[in-house]
């Protein structure tokens, strides 16, 4: 006897159990960055962090109630609505948003203070899958792939404009999805190419190197390759390129602003402006780094409790986590974000629609490219920009739109049988 | 379509945590410089000074203590000043030390203190103490500063500083920070380990702005401050006052020791500076000036200064002689002034008259016979084995090298060897003769007034000595003084052969130093004159009494005041008296040492 399956079976309470774990600890940690403990006040205590935040929480659980009970079919007639929206906002913000850090990227309403780049990205991932769930939207044709790269430059172009550099930079994770979905391997290739020359460009002091490792390259590549005047031409003209543009890029850094240039080389060299530039970097490294293997333990860690890292509660907030669970902790919440991530891949596959699908992959990319550039950041692999760690990081524009983002999709993902799209 | 691209994007994120894992691997599990780094951002060391040890003399009376004095510090965010010149009028302070200070301090920590003030006296203090409240972000901080009741014995005691650069370097226990203070001279140098204590050290959490947020560890880490060793020296204080004020004037010496322990009663280096101003604020200021001064106060005369022996000398060849059985005390020979110089005494003459009449041809015969003992049919030769013979019988009597005072840069003086001479005049191509002069204690050869005055305690003891010290006890514990103290050294002469020795000694005083006579106390002495080639001849004078029982054995020096009989006799008998009974009986004495007037 098969018992008849509800909506709240076909709910995946595994994404559920996984958001809300991830949120907790996050919690659990800001109230542990802004403990002080001569001072010491509940971590219920809406004058610090850790008390508005869950505020957000709670809002954010609303928001979820939301979500589930609203019509399924609301989020794909609304896409383009909201894309629209959006930019709209996002055209204005410059304009008549609230000036921080030298950055209008605000919207202040009453007391709440509304970031609306944060909700232009769930806004953006609706209107990729809306308009790549047609069957007929081929990513191997290049005037698809320019739409749907023209869907997500228009927010970043306006993003820029505020300028956040940061959060514009996140909007090329959308090309994670577009992979899963067809785009051409060889731009990939290419990227990933052009990424490894530049670093190498920057590692190495003197550029013959650079230029004799190239030359070594394209030897190797006309040697494998088949001997044809074609080949062999293509690949010449292919090293040439690449030299061309590792001198140009050496020759652009040059020509930043000291600050900027600062900013990558400190990536190599943590030394390079150790009160400067390198200050974050470097506090939260030596935050991070003191945590051992097993961490100082809770509301322990002095680094983060003493103020040494800057912005520990939003974007640092890793640091607070590796200081007082070192190695271990660091090990089961990379572990945790993993879990979900893999988790929304095969939800993503299970989808009966493109546009679920295409929807889910965005969430997977979104997530991701937040989650391992905010922690590389932390410790040193990336250069500093400001985007915040997905349901840990203090702040409600943040944490609803991560949100938003997530349960929209496992609100489509417990109708999965019930849209009716085409299948494929 | 694609589908298997899914798997290469679940692979990727697989990779890419990874690589996050791995690199945070690294720096938090293998690498442990971050956990430093953390530490010394986050946990302040805040030392707990110990209180130096007091010194005492050899009555219990004390020679050095610990004076407070207040540092006047600021914190810069809280410290608002709207009158400067009533400020600076207030606390004493000139308007510019008063400016340089403040941005000093600004520069450093807005919110951490600084001294702006240094080093106020007690009696300071007392005056501004009031005007304290009046201010917000000062406060005062105490520290303390050497003192010395009887401004005495300061070549003795030497002096505390700042350490420097290099011995924070030679520091091998890490125990020095910069701006720590150390002996840097005399007791206080050599006895730093047990007088400096043991620092205790709190450790604070601070936050990044340099503010305290409690205790590390509750405190558990912390630990208080040992308080250094007390010392009981072997001056005694009166002795000492009593001969500075002799010296006073005066360049030269004097070292006084109780022969039956090596222990030194009073040292004195003439000209005499007063302890109390290499302590405190002006440490820099008066240091600089005692150094520049041409008179050298600070170059310390009893172990530091070399002149050759002179006449006092020949008792150190007659013991040698003696115990050689070269001379015997019926040994006679003329005075033959062809040979030395002498002055017109009985000729023929014994041992005893030789000693008592400080016959130069006596000892330049007598020397003879020690040196060239027919060893070697070649006289070079045998000039050379008798030469390092001598010298190693001398070195006995602890000279030649240095016989190792509790105090830093003693120096050994210099009994001349073979080698010497080959280096001077070639191997083979000197003999006696070249090198009688060291038969009368001149030519090459030097010693310091602290061997002279061990040179009396071996007269006095019959042929041994004890290493002249200062230490009596560290601790209140008598047997915790170095071992080398406490150890007994023998010339190899004889103890018989000294009975002729002292009667001599004492028989030699109503010639050469008829002044140093007393009429209760039966004194032995010896005068001498250590050539000065750059003026005036310096007086010597060595002796011990009482001789039946010495108590006392003394050497004084005084610079440029010509004849050994006057200056430096008169000076020893005094202090003999007075170490012995306490008073002076003898004022018109007392006041022709204080004239210092000897040259006539």
């Amino acid at each position: 006897m098969r018992q008849k399956e509800t909506y709240f079976d076909r709910i995946d309470w595994v994404t559920i159990a996984l958001y809300f774990a991830l949120v907790l600890v996050g919690w659990l940690n800001i109230y542990a960055a802004v403990y002080d403990e001569q001072n010491a006040t509940s971590i219920f205590d809406f004058s610090i962090n850790s008390g508005k935040q869950l505020v957000w929480i709670g809002t954010a659980i609303l928001l979820i109630v939301l979500i589930m009970v609203a019509d399924y079919r609301l989020f794909q007639n609304l896409s383009l609505v909201l894309y629209l929206f959006f930019v709209v906002i996002l055209f204005l913000t410059p304009f008549i948003g609230k000036e921080i850090n030298g950055q209008r990227a605000w919207f202040e309403l009453g007391v709440f203070r509304l970031q609306p780049a944060e909700f232009a990205k769930f806004a953006t991932a609706l209107a990729l899958a809306k308009l790549m769930e047609n069957p007929t939207f081929d990513l191997s044709k290049l005037s698809y792939q320019l739409k749907a790269i023209g869907i997500v430059l228009l927010p970043v172009s306006l993003i820029m404009l505020q300028p956040d550099t940061g959060t514009a930079m996140v909007y090329s994770s959308f090309f994670i999805m577009l992979y899963r979905e067809g785009m051409p391997q060889k731009y990939y290739v290419f990227s990933l190419g052009l990424i490894g020359l530049s670093v190498v460009t920057l590692a190495v002091e003197n550029s013959w190197y650079v230029f004799g490792g190239l030359g070594f390259l394209v030897l190797l590549l006309v040697l494998a390759s088949k001997k044809s005047w074609k080949n062999m031409l293509g690949i010449v003209l292919l090293g040439l390129l690449m030299a061309g543009y590792s001198y140009s890029l050496d020759k652009v850094v040059e020509k930043l602003p000291p600050h900027q240039q600062n900013r990558i080389m400190v990536l190599f060299d943590p030394d390079v402006d150790p009160l400067g530039v390198g200050w974050n970097v470097t506090q939260s490294k030596i935050a991070i780094g003191s945590g051992g293997l097993l961490g100082k333990g809770y509301l322990e860690g002095t680094q983060t409790k003493f103020d040494f890292v800057p912005e520990q509660h939003t974007d640092f907030i890793f640091c607070t986590l590796g200081e007082e669970f070192g190695w271990t902790g660091s090990l089961v919440m990379i572990s945790l974000f993993v879990a979900l991530l893999l988790r929304l891949i095969f939800l993503a596959e299970r989808q009966k629609t493109r546009f679920s699908r295409i929807y889910g992959y965005c969430v997977v990319s979104l997530l991701f490219f937040h989650f391992a550039i905010n922690i590389a950041m932390t410790i040193g692999l990336f250069p500093v920009v400001g985007i915040p760690l997905p349901f840990f990081s203090y702040g409600g524009s943040s944490l609803w739109s991560f949100t938003l983002l997530l349960f929209i999709f496992v609100k489509l993902d417990s109708h999965r049988i019930q849209i009716l799209g085409r299948s494929y | 379509m694609y589908t298997g691209r899914s798997l290469v994007v679940a692979v990727s994120i697989g990779l890419i945590a990874f690589v996050l894992l791995g690199k945070l691997f690294l720096i938090q599990v293998t690498d442990d410089s971050y956990l430093r780094k953390a530490e010394k951002n986050a946990i302040q060391r805040v030392v707990d000074h110990p209180y130096r040890g007091l010194v005492y003399d050899r009555n219990n009376s004390l020679l050095v203590f610990n004076d407070p004095v207040f540092d006047l510090m600021v914190i810069p965010r809280e410290f608002h000043l709207e009158d400067t010149a009533r400020f600076c009028e207030l606390f004493g302070v000139e308007k510019e030390l008063l400016v340089t200070n403040f941005n000093a301090a600004k520069k450093y920590s807005w919110v951490k203190p600084s001294p702006l003030i240094k080093q106020i006296s007690k009696e300071e203090f007392a005056g501004i103490q009031d005007f304290l409240i009046d201010y917000k972000g000062l406060f005062v901080m105490t520290r303390s500063v050497r003192s010395y009741p009887q401004s005495a014995a300061s070549s003795a005691l030497g002096y505390i500083g700042e350490i420097n650069a290099s011995q924070l370097n030679r520091d091998s226990s890490q125990y020095y920070s910069q701006g720590d203070y150390v002996g840097l001279s005399g007791i206080e140098s050599y006895y730093e380990p047990d007088l400096r204590g043991k620092k205790g050290a709190k450790y604070k959490l601070v936050n990044v702005r340099g503010i305290e947020k409690g205790a590390f560890k509750n405190g558990d880490l912390d630990t208080l401050s040992l308080p250094g060793e007390n010392l009981q020296s072997t001056l005694d204080l009166d002795l000492q006052v009593y001969g500075e004020k002799l010296m006073e004037g005066k360049r030269g010496s004097v070292v006084a020791i109780e022969p039956k322990s090596g222990e030194i009663l009073t040292m004195i280096s003439a000209p005499v500076y007063d302890p109390n101003i290499l302590t405190g604020a002006k440490f820099g200021q008066n240091y600089q000036s005692l150094n520049l001064d041409p008179e050298k106060p600070l170059f310390n005369r009893p172990i530091m200064a070399m002149y050759p022996p002179g006449s006092i000398f020949k008792i150190v060849q007659s013991l040698i002689g003696l115990q050689e059985g070269i001379l015997t005390p019926n040994t006679t020979f003329a005075c033959n002034k062809a040979l030395v110089n002498c002055h017109e005494h009985a000729s023929p003459t014994n041992l005893f008259g030789a000693i008592r009449n400080s016959c130069n041809p006596y000892y330049h015969q007598a020397f003879r016979q020690i040196i060239n003992r027919e060893i070697s049919p070649n006289t070079y030769k045998d000039t050379q084995i008798g030469l390092d013979q001598w010298g190693e019988s001398v070195r006995k009597f602890g000279l030649g090298e240095r016989l190792g005072i509790d105090i830093h840069g003693e120096k050994g003086g210099s009994i001349p060897s073979s080698q010497l001479y080959d280096r001077i005049y070639g191997e083979g191509r000197w003999k006696y003769s070249t090198i009688y002069s060291l038969s009368i204690g001149q030519g090459e050869m030097l010693v310091t007034p602290l061997q002279m005055a061990n040179l009396a305690a071996i007269f006095a003891n019959k042929g041994y000595y004890y290493t002249p010290h200062l230490i009596k006890a560290i601790g209140g514990d008598p047997s915790r003084i170095p071992e080398k103290f406490k150890t007994k050294r023998y010339t190899g002469i004889d103890s018989v052969h000294f009975d002729l020795i002292q009667d001599a000694m004492e028989a030699a005083l109503s010639g050469t130093a008829s002044r140093a006579i007393m009429k209760d106390i039966a004194i032995a002495g010896k005068t001498g004159t250590a050539q000065n080639p750059a003026g005036e001849d310096h007086s010597v004078f060595i002796a011990f009494a009482p001789k039946e029982d010495p108590k006392i054995a003394i050497a004084v020096y005084v610079e440029n005041a010509g004849w050994g009989g006057r200056a430096a006799a008169s000076t020893a008998s005094l202090l003999i008296e007075k170490y012995l009974t306490g008073e002076i009986s003898r004022p018109l004495l007392e006041e022709y040492v204080l004239a210092g007037d000897f040259i006539y």
